[in-house]
């Protein structure tokens, strides 16, 4: 076990590693940098200047020391400046954060709570009406695209109120905190929550063919403590690794919800910086994500062991 | 004692469908949803071929006079800022979408099929390297990693067919590799080998055949997905460039404030793309079904 941590936690190193190269490489294989762009703005400028600028940001030097500087500062707690409001990149970043994960973690919570009790339902009544109509909900959950379902919201809000919801990152009642975090954070969600009910779906029904189930029915324990007691139990593992998965892709909906509900997270912070070419902030944000995604792929195989004791990792 | 008809009970299984159109009548019957999104699909592919018969307008022409018209028996769902007609626009933007999503899936799993049959024939290092490469491609989220690389390659329709493909490499590579080290051990590679067939020729003529199915199902449960990612490209402003009538870049010149002024310009665009990848989801979950039927939930 103590061996296959060790080599889990190298490998994540080396991933790491790969994506600072392709990350740091494809930031810079296009011609043009922040002082052209800045330049060309601003019509004839000193050659100079533009040097000397050049010079300050790094830009000057071969591609591998700039690599290395960034490396050696990342290690060091020094993440660069940004290029666009000359402020440290940690600062920009950090104050960020707890938006987005706020908001993930109240996406994370809807999708577990509606889809696995809708996906065990789905399964107990499979090939009823019922089951058919909540797999074409899960379908057309996974077919919405998440900005959408944002923008059908903001539209509902006008019609219904006469306004949109502003982000305030402080909300003073707890019915604008509702309206500030749980309404973007469901339109997030929904498609987490659709998939989560598809794989508690075909794991219940998995589970629920097999000889123990039909033992327990058979000495007289109730539908409820079969379903939720013998089968759920057993039926939960992919579920679990489909929601740990989630909780590191969920950005790809919370860059386009923060973008429709104009909150300032982390993750639409990334657009921004990739439209500015703001090279430091966009390459420290994506090695956070990729930090986000390697250690939830390990929690999640960590997580395996713990519930199910038949699971050992040898190596 | 129950009698059997055993007449019908073959009916029912299919045992009478065997080929040709009785096969496909019984498959459509059988799986019906599925036979609802191949129709979708069907449709989509036929706007985007006929794009050009079945709108009165051209998608570009700006026409100020009619600006952000309502819909009407002219302009059925109705113009955006420009006066451009947005049904022409939507019937256009399935060129694009359609492009987007058989180009880079198409070329995501030709890679991903190649890395993954030299990766599980192969191994050693090869495998070793190639393992270590789809870790790294994994280890960002679709849209992330096709964001990064859509603004660094620019934004224009190849750029983004390549931005998506890539990402979908590693999930191909994986499902591939995974078919091929299992079907390596069967009888009739080791039948091939004694008759003294070449190793490249095992892979590509004998083992290679046989990943098709899950490569079947995967590629088309993949084709939603790249939809999805290039409407989210463009609604991001990173996708295709304008003029170009794409579904998500059409969402994104309306988005919040047309909200209010103009619901017409977000409604359709959204109803286009949902439906485009229901449709595909759902010929994707029936095809699973009948070509992978270990994995029918």
């Amino acid at each position: 076990m103590f061996a296959y941590i060790v080599r889990r936690l190298a490998l994540m190193v080396v991933t790491l590693i790969g994506i600072s190269i392709i990350v740091f490489v494809l930031l810079r294989i296009v011609p043009g940098n922040i002082v052209d762009i800045l330049f060309d703005a601003a019509g004839y400028v000193d050659p100079a200047d533009k040097a000397n600028l050049q010079r300050d940001l790094g830009l000057d030097q071969p591609i591998a020391i700039q690599y290395l500087h960034w490396i050696w500062g990342l290690l060091h707690g020094d993440l660069g400046y940004s290029y666009v409001s000359e402020k440290p990149a940690l600062d920009e970043i950090l104050p960020r954060i707890p938006i987005t994960a706020r908001l993930a973690g109240l996406a994370l919570t809807f999708s577990a709570s509606i889809g696995i009790p809708l996906g065990v339902l789905s399964a107990v009544r499979q090939g009823t009406r019922l089951d058919y109509f909540l797999r074409i909900v899960s379908l057309s959950g996974l077919s919405l695209p998440s900005f959408w379902l944002g923008l059908l919201i903001l539209m509902a809000s006008v019609s219904l109120f006469g306004t949109m919801p502003i982000f305030n990152p402080n909300p003073k009642t707890w019915t604008e905190a509702i309206a500030m975090y749980c309404v973007p954070a469901m339109a997030v969600g929904f498609r987490s929550a659709a998939l989560t009910m598809r794989i508690t779906r075909s794991s219940m029904l998995e589970v629920l063919r097999q000889d123990y189930i039909r033992t327990a029915r058979a000495k007289g324990a109730s539908e409820s403590s079969v379903n939720f007691r013998h089968a759920l139990k057993n039926a939960i593992l992919p579920v679990i690794t489909v929601i740990g998965i989630e909780a590191a892709f969920l950005i790809g909906g919370l860059i386009v919800t923060e973008t429709v509900f104009n909150i300032p997270g982390v993750a639409r912070f990334l657009v921004e910086a990739l439209r500015w070419r703001d090279y430091p902030i966009v390459q420290n944000l994506v090695m956070l994500i990729a930090l986000i995604v390697v250690l939830a792929n390990f929690t999640v195989d960590m997580l395996y062991a713990v519930i199910d004791p038949r699971i050992r990792y040898t190596d | 004692m129950a009698v059997v008809n055993y007449d019908s009970e073959l009916r029912r299984a299919g045992a009478h469908a065997t080929h040709g159109w009785r096969r496909i009548t019984f498959l459509a019957k059988r799986y019906v949803l599925g036979t609802i999104g191949l129709t979708i699909m069907l449709l989509f592919v036929w706007t985007a071929i006929s794009a050009d018969f079945i709108c009165r307008f051209d998608p570009l022409t700006i026409d100020s006079a009619h600006r952000l018209a309502r819909p009407s028996l002219l302009h059925w769902m109705g113009t955006d800022s420009f006066g451009r007609d947005v049904w022409s626009r939507i019937v256009h933007g399935s060129r694009i979408s359609l492009a987007v999503g058989i180009g880079s899936t198409a070329l995501g799993s030709s890679i991903g099929v190649m890395i993954g049959l030299a990766s599980g024939y192969l191994s050693g290092w090869v495998d070793l390297v190639f393992q270590r490469v789809t870790d790294i491609l994994q280890a960002l989220p679709l849209l992330v990693l096709a964001l990064v690389m859509t603004a660094a390659l620019g934004p224009s329709l190849p750029n983004v067919i390549l931005a998506i493909a890539i990402p979908l490499i590693p999930t191909v590579a994986r499902v591939i590799r995974a078919n091929t080290l299992a079907l390596r051990e069967l009888p009739f590679v080791e039948a091939a080998k004694s008759i003294g067939m070449s190793e490249t020729r095992i892979a590509l003529r004998h083992v290679l055949p046989n990943t098709i199915a899950p490569l079947i199902v995967l590629a088309t449960a993949q084709l939603g997905s790249t939809i999805l990612t290039e409407a989210s490209l463009s609604f991001l402003g990173l996708g295709i460039p304008e003029p170009y009538p794409s579904w998500g870049r059409m969402l994104s010149e309306s988005a919040a404030e047309y909200v209010r002024i103009a619901p017409w310009l977000v409604i359709f665009p959204g109803i286009a793309i949902s439906l485009a990848v229901f449709g595909t989801n759902l010929f994707g979950d029936a095809l699973r079904d009948i070509l992978d039927p270990r994995q029918r939930g």
